[in-house]
């Protein structure tokens, strides 16, 4: 069958093309790109998953393999040598299940472990609670708050990131200690007649917590208030219901998911928290980060660093599907 | 929910041309600025019990401003509005006798059907087994009964303009604020839905107010219609009124096609002017009078389907002018007939297509004559 005639311009002449797409083009006279994206088209690489693979290759080089080789120690045996484990377990050819499995075993029998899990998820909570509760009207106020003000507010939230998370934990000794600024000012204005021992205590963790992870439960929180169509606000009240009633029964439920993210992004990382209970939380307060970074470092014990690692991963694995699931069932329910 | 017999409510009686009658809503003198500009630029305005009210403008006339204000959502700056007799100034939206259904429809995507339909009775605090009974009276006026445990998301277009019009409707409100309710639909179903909307109307013999960029909605809906153009009320009438007794160019230009031409007053009788407009080459004779002094500039305007065209000169001296056709656009029901007259000017002439399959009339390039009855010019002042 004869093909039509072209009637109009040619493609390659009439085309307009962005960069990425011009450059592709001119590329294209050379033997060696073409003979590359020969290659890859034969093996079903296209331009599209070609630039989809690089995080995935990223995560599986530093983030699965470093895991992987932590789940491997898990199953080793400390030694006193360098590096302080070897595979005895799995010499001679049988498993030794008893000792693979040991240190998995050894942390459930041990309360210390199981006590710190515990804590550690109990403090995340409850921080998680605190951060919800100042988190969402910052965020609401910055998303209802004018074109003008919008991205300085948002600016001023993200701010603190600019300086050293450390040296910003450090700062909070200066400002919960006996005779920090938080007590002198409380004492102060008089409200006050023995300085607050805060420090050391559960609380300067929450403040250390709340403080160092308000951005991230205040940006999910903005980004679904922002984009909520307000007509739906003007709907409620046009239906009767006053302005409480109306953000109960729809800017509420409406930014659950915002809500849900930003609760995950703050208990995930605040379980497994390390500096600030170590700086602000003294040696009284128990929690699993802690705990692992002396058993790597004081103990030097890797395998049971290790096993207390791949088991606190479980078990914030387990609320990360749950999200996952709810948020796919949500994304369904959106259509 | 007082029933009317529909039958009865299209004969509707005309309240605003009784004296007597008294204002359902009354509009006073309103203004609306925001910072830079004025959205509504004094309006006083008579809305009356039952009828279907529209607001008619292009975008920018402030026609969804003045609807807002019977909302609640906007205050006006200056002037009042009294909904029933009673003031609406400083009263929130959640405590007006008011629904609105918005143009978006702005249904909670989280709630289904009956549970948007109820929320308007919840605040009022009903009980369970009244707001259920309601509910599902109001799902079946529009129809969508079996759609009760549906998402918004789950639903039509249409389907979503009806839950938005039920949830309006559930609360029986003194007034009904609609905001291009139709504008979302496409064209087929709009028109099913004008009517659709005027029989629900007449049923429930609410009040209702809409604003529309559509003129063909607002004459096939509305009692009376508001043209609206820059923050101002160009003329209220009938569709019937504003369509043949148009007050201004704009609205003859806004509502419908018309052909317009000036021209100077030289003969001005009570009961007929005689009109020298040098675009049609000659005099035109108008059978009503109007008030203007002879010699004042005026405009002429001729609706296309008044016009008559013709091979050979009609019997008549005035009325009367010659063109070449142009163009001749073919829309099936009617054709347009673009005529180039002698001095230019263009006019338009929509002739029905009566014989199927016929040979056009007047073809292309032809030299026809184009006449008019004295009584179907308009003469314009303004």
């Amino acid at each position: 069958m004869a093909r039509p005639a072209r009637a109009y311009l040619s493609g390659e002449e009439s085309r307009v093309v962005g960069f990425a797409e011009g450059l592709h083009l001119r590329l294209l006279q050379f033997a060696p790109y073409r003979g590359t994206i020969a290659l890859g088209r034969r093996v079903g690489i296209t331009g599209a998953r070609f630039v989809i693979a690089i995080p995935y290759v990223w995560l599986l080089l530093f983030f699965l393999t470093p895991f992987l080789i932590v789940l491997a120690i898990s199953f080793a045996t400390p030694t006193e040598m360098v590096p302080p484990f070897s595979f005895t377990a799995f010499a001679d050819g049988a498993i030794n299940l008893a000792e693979a499995v040991g240190k998995y075993l050894f942390l459930f029998s041990d309360s210390l472990y199981v006590s710190a899990y515990l804590s550690s998820l109990r403090i995340a909570a409850i921080s998680t609670v605190l951060t919800l509760l100042i988190g969402y009207p910052l965020a609401y106020g910055i998303a209802r708050t004018s074109d003008r003000w919008r991205v300085p507010l948002l600016m001023l939230v993200i701010l603190p990131f600019w300086t050293s998370f450390l040296i910003r934990i450090y700062a909070w000794i200066g400002i919960l200690g006996e005779t920090g600024l938080l007590n002198q000012v409380l004492q102060g204005i008089g409200l006050l007649d023995r300085p607050l021992s805060l420090l050391g205590t559960e609380w300067a963790i929450f403040f250390g917590i709340v403080y160092a992870y308000l951005p991230f439960m205040v940006l999910p929180l903005y980004a679904t208030l922002e984009k909520m169509d307000l007509s739906l606000l003007e709907a409620a009240s046009d239906l009767g219901a006053r302005p409480f009633r109306a953000f109960l029964t729809v800017t509420l439920p409406l930014s659950l998911p915002g809500v849900l993210a930003g609760c995950m992004l703050v208990f995930i990382p605040a379980v497994g928290e390390f500096v600030i209970p170590d700086l602000l939380g003294g040696s009284e307060t128990l929690m699993i980060g802690k705990v692992l970074s002396d058993e790597f470092f004081l103990n030097r014990d890797w395998p049971l660093a290790s096993a207390v690692a791949v088991t606190m991963l479980v078990i914030l694995v387990l609320p990360i599907v749950l999200f996952q699931r709810l948020r796919a069932r949500q994304a369904e329910g959106e259509g | 929910m007082a029933i009317v017999d529909p039958a009865r409510a299209r004969r509707a009686p005309e309240p605003w041309n009784d004296p007597a009658a008294i204002p359902y809503v009354r509009i006073e003198n309103v203004v609306k600025r925001f910072s830079d500009f004025s959205a509504v630029n004094d309006i006083s305005l008579n809305i009356y019990r039952g009828e279907l009210f529209a607001l008619l403008g292009g975008s920018g006339s402030g026609k969804t401003t003045l609807l807002r204000m019977l909302a609640g959502f906007e205050t006006p700056s200056e002037g009042r509005i009294l909904i029933d007799g009673v003031d609406m100034a400083g009263v929130p939206p959640y405590d007006r006798p008011v629904n609105m259904m918005f143009q978006s429809y702005a249904l909670f995507p989280h709630m289904n059907v009956e549970q948007n339909i109820a929320f308007g009775l919840k605040q009022d605090g009903l009980p369970k087994p009244q707001i259920a009974e309601r509910v599902g009276a109001i799902l079946d006026m529009v129809q969508m009964s079996q759609f009760a445990k549906r998402k918004p998301h789950q639903l039509s277009g249409g389907q979503r303009q009806r839950v938005a019009l039920a949830r309006a409707l559930v609360k029986q409100p003194k007034l009904l604020l609609l905001d291009e309710p139709l504008a979302a639909l496409d064209k087929k179903l709009r028109e099913q839905t004008q009517f659709e909307l005027m029989t629900i109307q007449e049923k429930v013999g609410i009040t209702f107010v809409m604003v529309t960029h559509d003129q063909e909605e607002a004459m096939t809906m509305a009692s009376r219609i508001a043209v609206m153009d820059r923050g101002e009320i160009v003329q209220v009438g009938t569709p019937n009124e504003i369509y043949e007794y148009p007050n201004s160019r704009f609205v003859a230009d806004f509502i419908g096609s018309v052909n317009m031409y000036e021209g100077r007053l030289v003969e001005d009788e009570s009961d007929h002017v005689v009109i020298d407009s040098p675009a049609l080459g000659g005099t035109v004779y108008v059978d009503h009078g109007v008030s203007a002094a002879p010699g004042a500039n005026v405009w002429l305007a001729i609706r296309p389907e008044k016009i008559k065209v013709s091979r050979t000169r009609p019997a008549g001296t005035h009325n009367i002018t010659r063109g070449k056709v142009r163009d001749i656009g073919y829309l099936g029901d009617v054709s347009n007939y673009y005529v180039t007259l002698q001095s230019g000017e263009t006019m338009e002439a929509t002739l029905p297509n009566l014989v199927r399959l016929a040979e056009p009339a007047v073809l292309w390039d032809e030299e026809v004559w184009l006449s008019w009855e004295a009584e179907n010019a308009i003469v314009l002042t303004s």
